[in-house]
């Protein structure tokens, strides 16, 4: 275990996020709100101090890194990031508790939206804004940020990478790392701009806008509205539905389109398989929903913002869902473990797992009928070697036995099952809101402190995919090296 | 500079390393999965797994747009096939790995010519090549040629209690009145470029740029002198050895080849009836006795693995061969081989990725003016010797060498004028049309200019 690059990487990254800190900073001083101001500006410090410190301290020589040191650099540095960026909200005493403000910044960086504010209204301005930025930094990843703008910092960036990028395979879009994590923030910061251009021409001011953005492009979810976006017209409403989708597509294909590879985009086994769910889950919810509309068209709507919404992992809401018919419940909370493409800003499953896990499935029930058949799987064309599968194979195995465990660890509180077990799938899966109790103008307030740290731990596993954290955790992987 | 490598053998390994080192932008082709991850995992490059002759595997790689395609994979043919397709595809530049002797003769040219390749490379011949250099002049533990083939650069090792320890370079030159230039040391892990208050110790490795003759001339006043080798032990019957036998028996040697498998000796023995062929195991070191171990001049180990290399090489150290040479491929192992006291080292590995390393700077240097000749990593990869033609854009040209400002850690170690090579002193000057060499630490060269503060 190189533990000096570890530490060192840390240190970076401590620095990057004090750096982060003073943005809301400025929108603290636009808004003239003093109190908030110094909170960020004393955390922003620490950050700063601290991270110098310890990367002054393991300045090493010695840049070689494996696959153990990538988990271990990025778990430490998300769950440290949570603990700091939190500071703000406790400082200014905008959030009473301290593990209050710990979940809500968690629910931020990991793009789950879930939170524990009653009254959204009754927040500063600047706050409102740091909870809405932390979605963005963490739905792209802090530590690709890093890598694009710190020069040299290891050949071994792949391993990075492959922490922090969801997915059951990370490839690079460039040669080299650093370009690759480049090019994947100039899409994403270009599809954030143009988000905000056309929100604002709706009924949003400025503010509304960019916060709500950085919401749909980290695929997370936080409004400023008790309401959601149902406060707003229907234009804002389909321009977030819409974008919202674009953000949980794999961004590999973006840059394939970029450089011209259209044809490669359209063979997309996984885009097409993310369409045709998405369609299916808005065509089952529509009809279920009809008799509680009106008419068509809003019906249509809602269903579809919420299908993009959930599917996406984003958690924004036009309607509450939880009055919607047990039918478009079930297909929500589905949609909820399956998620969007990998290599997107989005959480759950991942489209391509399941897809993948499908054709396994099929091509178990053929090796019954044929025993001495010998199956191939193709995912994009190309076949999918063991290794691969294997992994998702257990990740799904892994991924439920997580889940069984933080829904028994909640099960204490006195709440419906409803209520405990979705909102255990809303967390593992970045989602924010579930139902019943948690339900999009719920609030995650009334838990325990006990369970808001499991939904905090449910939140970060969700979002590294469980394997970082796990081996973080285990002692072994701490060895000391000579 | 995007560069495309295809086969990611031992080969294919360390030139991605080194590219990579020099900053270009490298994507890697293999068929096997396992490979390429390894790779991935490894490197700072890009990944594409599928066959290099592939045009989908191609365009995924990005070959319309890259500036040099090399395939270096086991199989000649596909390295052909390959670099034909990817010239086609619009690959500015192509290099192919061709080692089989069949293709190696006179069909070589029409090949390359139909092929559209830039170059061909045969690593074994080019390592064959320096085998025998060395060969010649056994004192050297690594012999460099510029080109012309009148300056040479020779690395020597200084051995316990040597009549230089304890003298500077200054003191160095005065009491051996010869025209030469030690311009890099290294001792331990550091490497020095030595100006003329250097003291020189046991132990350190020095480079020295003289002319071929001076050489001769120094080495005797040193008196490390040692006669070229008249027998020549080789173990392992492979291409290396072929193409070194060959030159050896052409110039009058004797040699004796060592291989287990009967069939490569049979192929041997057919292919250079001269030579002494026997089969058996290498590894035993009665046979090796038996066959002259005692009384041969060099003994060189070219078997398939480098750590019988190693080993059997110690042997012979042991029974006083004058002169042992081992191929080791790893780089790893190479110096764990050196601290085992075989100084004398000769990895294929190297010779191809400073060949390739040469090709990528031309390429960026192609706006440039001053090109690049020739390229050498020396004293373990810590410094370079780097040959440029001198063009009339040079910005230090007819200045005397004292007034021309240069960058720390460089030096001028040689000026090739016409069919004259000159060890450069303060009055002399770089003229346009000259070659000069370069011998430069810690930084990258891709112009002449580049030199200069």
């Amino acid at each position: 275990m190189n533990r000096k690059m570890v530490f060192y990487m840390f240190g970076r990254i401590g620095q990057i996020v004090g750096a982060l800190l003073l943005l809301p900073a400025i929108v603290a001083v636009i808004y003239g709100e003093h109190t908030q101001l110094w909170s960020f500006i004393a955390t922003a410090a620490l950050a700063i101090a601290a991270g110098t410190v310890i990367a002054a301290c393991c300045r090493t020589k010695n840049k070689v890194i494996y696959a153990k040191e990538g988990f271990a650099i990025v778990s430490l540095a998300w769950i440290c990031m949570s603990a700091v960026g939190a500071l703000p909200f406790y400082i200014s005493g905008e959030i009473g508790s301290y593990i209050d403000a710990l979940f809500e910044t968690v629910s931020g960086f990991t793009t789950t939206g879930a939170s524990i504010l009653r009254d959204i209204e009754a927040m500063s301005k600047s706050m409102l804004f740091w909870r809405s930025f932390t979605h963005w930094v963490g739905g792209m990843g802090v530590l690709v940020f890093v890598m694009a703008i710190v020069s040299n910092m290891t050949d071994r960036s792949i391993h990075i990478m492959r922490a922090e990028m969801p997915g059951p395979v990370v490839g690079k879009l460039l040669p080299r790392g650093r370009d690759t994590a480049k090019i994947l923030y100039l899409i994403y910061i270009a599809m954030t701009l143009v988000q905000i251009v056309l929100l604002s021409l709706g009924d949003m001011d400025l503010f509304e806008s960019i916060v709500h953005t950085f919401g749909t492009a980290g695929t997370g979810g936080f409004s400023v509205k008790s309401a959601s976006i149902g406060a707003y017209s229907d234009y804002s409403q389909i321009v977030i539905g819409v974008f919202m989708l674009l953000f949980g597509v794999n961004f590999n294909l973006y840059f394939l389109l970029l450089i011209g590879r259209f044809k490669t985009v359209l063979k997309s086994t996984e885009l097409w398989a993310y369409l045709a769910i998405a369609a299916s889950g808005v065509a089952v919810i529509t009809l279920n929903i009809l008799p509680q509309y009106s008419d068509f068209g809003s019906a249509l709507k809602d269903s579809f913002f919420q299908t993009s919404s959930i599917m996406t992992t984003t958690g924004y809401s036009t309607a509450n869902f939880d009055l919607w018919p047990s039918l478009s419940k079930g297909v929500l909370l589905i949609l909820m473990c399956i998620g969007s493409c990998a290599g997107s800003t989005a959480g759950g499953l991942k489209v391509s797992r399941v897809v993948l896990l499908f054709k396994l499935v099929l091509g178990e029930i053929k090796r019954m009928l044929h025993p001495r058949a010998v199956t191939s799987v193709k995912f994009e064309g190309k076949a999918v070697d063991k290794h691969t599968l294997n992994s998702v194979l257990i990740y799904f195995a892994v991924y439920v036995f997580c889940v069984v465990t933080a829904f028994l660890a909640v099960s204490f509180e006195p709440f419906s099952f409803d209520t405990n077990f979705s909102a255990v799938l809303a967390t593992f899966n970045n989602i924010g809101p579930g139902l019943g109790g948690v339900g999009p103008y719920g609030s995650f307030a009334d838990y325990s402190g006990f369970s808001k740290l499991v939904f905090s731990l449910a939140m970060l596993m969700g979002r590294l995919e469980i394997f970082p954290l796990i081996i973080a955790l285990s002692p072994t992987t701490w060895r000391k090296s000579r | 500079m995007k560069i495309i490598i295809v086969g990611c053998g031992k080969i294919g390994t360390s030139i991605i390393e080194s590219l990579v080192g020099e900053g270009s932008d490298v994507v890697a082709v293999d068929s096997s999965p396992a490979v390429i991850e390894e790779i991935g995992n490894i490197y700072d490059v890009m990944c594409v797994c599928g066959n290099g002759a592939d045009t989908e595997t191609l365009l995924e790689a990005g070959v319309s747009k890259c500036d040099l395609f090399v395939a270096v994979t086991n199989s000649d043919e596909l390295n052909m096939l390959a670099c034909f397709v990817a010239e086609r595809m619009g690959a500015k530049h192509t290099i192919a790995r061709i080692r089989k002797p069949e293709y190696n003769d006179k069909s070589l040219d029409f090949l390359s010519k139909q092929l559209g390749l830039t170059v061909s490379i045969n690593p074994e011949w080019m390592a064959a090549k320096e085998l025998y250099n060395i060969l010649k002049l056994p004192a050297a533990v690594n012999i460099e040629n510029f080109s012309g083939g009148n300056l040479e650069m020779v690395e020597l090792r200084l051995k316990q209690e040597s009549i230089l320890d304890g003298l500077s370079l200054i003191e160095l030159r005065k009491k051996y009145n010869a025209k030469f230039l030690v311009c890099a040391v290294q001792r331990g892990d550091e490497v020095y470029i030595p100006d003329g208050n250097f003291v020189l110790k046991s132990g350190d490795r020095i480079g020295i740029t003289a002319q071929t003759s001076e050489i001769q001339k120094l080495l005797r006043m040193l008196n490390l002198m040692q006669n070229s080798a008249k027998s020549v032990m080789i173990l392992g019957a492979s291409r290396v050895a072929y193409y070194l036998a060959k030159r050896l028996i052409n110039s009058g040697n004797h040699v004796v080849v060592i291989d287990k498998n009967e069939q490569v000796c049979e192929e041997f023995a057919a292919q250079l009836p001269e030579a002494v062929v026997i089969c058996g195991d290498g590894s035993e070191q009665e046979l090796l006795l038996e066959e002259g171990l005692g009384t041969t001049d060099a003994f060189v180990a070219l078997s398939g693995m480098d750590e019988l290399n190693i080993l059997i090489s110690i042997f012979a150290q042991s029974q006083n061969v004058p002169k042992v040479i081992s191929k080791v491929n790893r780089a790893q192992l190479a110096s764990l081989a050196d601290n085992l006291g075989l100084d004398c080292i000769v990895s294929p590995k190297k010779t191809v990725s400073d060949v390739l390393s040469r090709y990528a700077r031309a390429i960026k240097n192609s706006q440039g003016s001053n090109s690049i000749e020739t390229l050498y990593r020396l004293m373990d990869g810590g410094v370079e010797a780097i040959e440029f033609n001198v063009s009339k854009e040079f910005k230090g040209i007819k200045t005397p060498l004292k007034d021309l400002a240069l960058k720390p850690n460089t030096l001028i170690a040689g000026i090739i004028r016409g069919r004259k090579s000159i060890i450069p002193g303060g009055m002399d000057e770089i003229l346009a049309g000259d070659r000069v060499v370069v011998i430069v630490a810690g930084q990258q060269l891709i112009d002449l200019d580049d030199i200069l503060r």
